[in-house]
């Protein structure tokens, strides 16, 4: 092996500043605490004003009459918007989940790595990243423009369509989290495929999908692109399911619209009522979200 | 399990036993196929809602496609009054407020994936992320209410006036432009706030694939003498690169079909391509939302879903390119590792 | 040159008790018979503890690390040799819950006071470690790494050093054509000699070597202690090892450490044949560990 002669180490002048190092360091990790700082503070912000603002609208009459048609009373409530809300998501859900969980056990159980899932996959990843309104326009063309009129179920196919691919993925996630031997002892006792996927895997994954289907509808039920055109909104109560007022006939109220086109009237009970449909969606959406999440602790558990 | 026990009941003998084995065996022939065929269908239709919403804009843009031609790409104004019907005004916003977003999103959520992940004991970082995940449920139409009846007159009374106060109020792009209406409604205001909408998912990811550095590789860098930053900036950020540059794809994309926060904050100038960070402005996402229920004829209508498939082509392109960067990484990786 | 020499083993001496072969050490190697307290200490080591939370590993360590030779650390698993090793260039500060206290005096300091500049201590004391590390960039990046960031240096002053780094490591030939290359495309053995080449480039004093081997094949081995011995005539060499061979092929120096404590330490040659220590020699002897 060759010796190398040595070169002499650079003298002390030609050292980088150690202290412009250790400085810039401190730079960046004051930084870092002010970056989270501003995330935190953000949250607490919108927290903080919704509430504030949120909870003086909330009365008896927000929970329980409909919007006011003259946009200068000082009564009035949300009450039929919540209601039509709560009835456009549930509809959304009906169509959404049953698909995409299916959907999701294809892309689990049977395509797997196979061309077509992975193509599936893929579009499905892309679904997921077109903008809401698009839908609501997608929703509008097939249902609105050719029946002449807007409908709480056009709004619902809209929601549905948001749900379809989230549902779909977070199924696969969870069901490809069952061990494969359960699989294997569920078809060595003889039952068929579709029993042992139904009862054994989506038994013991129960928890998790309960939470995925719960989590994709808490994220359509803030959504108000898609509505725009679709359910549009109304000051009425939602009259059943046909007829001018109904699911299908007509518009439909719902929360996020309503709070949409109140936000922008000029009269500060209508500001103040947005405000209030405002903070029940927040409580909506966020106490779902960590109920779920406590839930989903135990749900992991096998 | 009893379930299938039950089903796989031993025959015990007897005609009456046999036609049941035969019942319950046809039955159980049939459910599989049903079965697997729901779920392939279910597959395939989940795949086919892409190509149907493909479809169902380009044939009712067609029209509007055909009467205009190019010309939406080439006019600057949105004004079906005056039968012009350009894009240009709204793409300018969209870009716009994304960018200004993305400016403040990725350096902020690099440096809060540090903290996460480097600098704070992991019960606190735990509660931080969960803050900050929080963000992201929150729903659009609420930042835009507190953007609108908070930040605006924030940034239009304090802000604004503070930075048109110091040299940099007259560099070019911040002064004020034509359409100039105080700066609180505005393309800065609507990138900030949408800054904050888009944050959450890119630090989570930046968070998750920072974690993956291995720890030995982390300590000899430390070894040779590096602080945390450098160590971030010259390992862990190489590592993590490619799961970060993903995430800011998915991230941009998000920012770009914002809809109702932006449509509240970023103005309704449909007319003009800013000149100013704070003048107001349009995007293609607010744009639609704002003028769909007021266009009456079917040359307008047809227009506005024209400029929801253009949203829709640059949305998909993103997403396209956003998987494909993802896979070749993991590929690379794959061979690597 | 590297070799041992091994007795024939001696004959069964009653039913089922053999006496394993001596290992002997060969000639160029400087322990035996030098006087240990009249040569230079790099590092001096007094009433170490080292605390994992409320546990602790190690317990009132004395040592003498002598500059220019190679001091090795064995001992069985858990025994704590990392867990000393790593106190020196004080990497356990990354980690919340573990703490030294004591003396590690390194050039007049003590290493585990608060004053320390720790960016500095670890340009003077490298560490090579298990695993073959190499960072996410090319070799030559590899290499350049400590350079760049201790020092300002020309570009043809860099390739420079880095050229020499790497033909000291004995890896300049296989990767001279290989330098724009990801480090971690070279194979294992490879990879923890560029992890040498990257330590000994930025001119440290002392390598600290936590059982370099142990992740890499046999030939590769033999390469890297042939390495040692060459490295030990320009830097401090302390490496922990499992494989009590290696320790008396390559060291000249050895600490023989047991759940925390050094149980024995000195010369090479006369641990490995004559052991003080019963525990001592029944680790070398193997009957346990």
């Amino acid at each position: 092996m060759s010796t190398v002669t040595q070169s002499p180490l650079p003298s002390p002048l030609r050292h980088r500043s150690i202290a412009g190092r250790k400085a810039a360091d401190l730079i960046v990790k004051i930084l870092s605490w002010i970056g989270a700082l501003a995330g935190i503070a953000v949250m607490a912000l919108v927290l903080y004003e919704v509430v504030i603002r949120g909870l003086k609208a909330w009365n008896v009459a927000f929970f329980t009459q409909p919007v006011p048609l003259d946009p200068m009373s000082t009564g009035g409530g949300m009450a039929n918007a919540i209601v039509g809300t709560l009835v456009i998501t549930a509809g959304a859900a009906l169509i959404a989940i049953p698909i995409g969980f299916m959907a999701g056990v294809y892309l689990a159980e049977y395509g797997r790595n196979g061309r077509v899932a992975t193509g599936v996959r893929m579009v499905a990843n892309v679904v997921m990243g077109v903008p809401s309104i698009i839908v609501g326009v997608f929703a509008f063309a097939i249902l609105v423009k050719p029946l002449h009129h807007y409908s709480g179920f056009a709004g619902s196919v809209a929601l549905a369509f948001l749900m379809l691919p989230v549902m779909a993925r977070t199924t696969e996630d969870i069901l490809n989290l069952v061990p494969n031997e359960l699989r294997e002892s569920g078809l060595a006792m003889g039952a068929p495929r579709w029993r042992v996927t139904l009862k054994v895997v989506c038994k013991a994954a129960r928890g998790g999908l309960i939470t995925g289907a719960t989590l994709a509808i808490v994220r359509v039920a803030g959504e108000t692109a898609p509505l725009l055109f679709t359910a549009l909104s109304s000051p009425y109560w939602i009259t059943g399911l046909f007829g001018p007022g109904g699911y299908f006939g007509g518009p439909v109220a719902n929360l996020t619209k309503t709070i949409f086109d109140m936000s922008g009237s000029p009269f500060p009970h209508m500001q103040s009522l947005a405000w209030g449909g405002a903070l029940f969606i927040i409580v909506f959406v966020l106490g779902l979200n960590i109920l779920v999440r406590l839930l989903f602790q135990r749900g992991k558990e096998w | 399990m009893s379930a299938v026990d039950a089903e796989l009941e031993p025959n015990t003998g007897g005609p009456r036993s046999a036609a049941k084995a035969a019942r319950r065996g046809r039955r159980v022939a049939l459910g599989d196929p049903i079965f697997k065929g729901l779920a392939v269908g279910s597959g395939i239709f989940l795949a086919a809602t892409m190509f149907g919403l493909a479809a169902v804009l380009v044939y009712n843009s067609w029209p509007a496609i055909t009467t205009l031609g190019t010309k939406m790409l080439t006019t600057v104004a949105w004004s079906p009054g005056t039968n012009e019907y350009g894009a240009l005004a709204a793409l300018a916003g969209t870009f716009m407020s994304t960018l200004v977003a993305m400016v403040i999103a990725v350096p902020l959520a690099l440096v809060i994936a540090l903290l996460l992940v480097e600098l704070v004991h992991p019960a606190v970082s735990r509660v931080v992320g969960t803050a900050i995940e929080m963000l992201a449920s929150i729903p659009s139409i609420v930042f835009g209410m507190v953007g609108i009846f908070v930040i605006v007159p924030f940034v239009q009374d304090y802000f604004v006036p503070w930075l048109y106060s110091t040299p940099l109020g007259n560099l070019p792009g911040i002064r004020p432009g034509m359409q100039f209406q105080g700066g609180g409604v505005s393309i800065f205001t609507a990138g900030v706030v949408l800054a904050f909408m888009v944050l959450p998912f890119i630090t989570a990811v930046s968070r998750d694939v920072m974690k993956m550095v291995p720890q030995v590789t982390k300590e000899a860098g430390y070894g040779m003498g590096s602080t945390t930053w450098e160590v971030m900036r010259k390992i862990s950020l190489r590592y993590a690169n490619s799961g970060i540059v993903g995430a800011v794809f998915i991230g941009l994309g998000r920012a770009l079909g914002e809809t109702m926060a932006v449509a509240f904050l970023i103005g309704s100038v449909f007319t003009d391509i800013p000149k100013s960070l704070f003048d107001p402005g349009t995007s293609i996402a607010s744009l639609i939302a704002l003028q769909f229920n007021e266009a009456t004829d079917k040359i307008t209508v047809s227009a506005l879903i024209e400029l929801g498939l253009i949203l829709f082509l640059i949305t998909v392109l993103f997403q396209i390119a956003a998987q494909a960067w993802l896979r070749r990484v993991q590929r690379a990786t794959g061979g690597r590792a | 040159m590297v070799g041992i020499k091994v007795d024939e083993p001696t004959q069964i001496q009653g039913p089922g008790v053999v006496v394993p072969p001596r290992l002997e050490v060969a000639e160029d190697r400087r322990g035996g018979g030098e006087d240990f307290a009249s040569l230079p200490s790099e590092i001096s080591v007094r009433g170490l503890d080292f605390f994992y939370g409320k546990e602790q590993a190690l317990f009132d360590n004395h040592i003498e690390i002598k500059k220019n030779r190679v001091t090795a650390v064995i001992g069985p698993s858990g025994c704590g040799k990392s867990t000393h090793l790593r106190t020196f260039n004080r990497i356990f500060n990354l980690y919340r819950d573990q703490r030294a206290t004591g003396e590690i005096m390194f050039d007049g300091t003590n290493i585990l006071s608060s004053q320390v500049d720790l960016l500095d201590l670890r340009r003077r004391i490298g560490m090579i470690f298990q695993k073959p590390s190499p960072f996410p960039m090319t070799v030559f990046d590899n290499v350049a790494y400590g350079l760049r960031q201790h020092y300002r240096l020309s570009r043809s002053e860099l390739s420079s050093r880095v050229e020499e780094a790497l033909k000291r490591s004995a890896i300049w030939d296989e990767v001279k054509h290989k330098l724009g290359e990801p480090g971690n495309a070279l194979s294992g053995g490879q990879q923890q000699r560029l992890c040498i080449a990257r330590a000994i480039a930025a001119e440290p004093d002392v390598l600290l070597m936590d059982e370099p081997c142990s992740a890499i094949d046999p030939v590769a081995t033999a390469k890297i202690e042939e390495l040692i011995l060459e490295l030990k005539n320009k830097y401090t060499i302390v490496l922990v090892t499992h494989n009590m061979q290696q320790a008396a092929r390559v060291s000249d120096y050895t600490a023989f450490f047991f759940q925390g404590r050094i149980i024995e330490f000195g010369d090479t040659t006369q641990i490995f044949s004559n052991p003080a220590e019963k525990q001592t020699e029944e680790y070398i002897t193997g009957r346990f560990g």
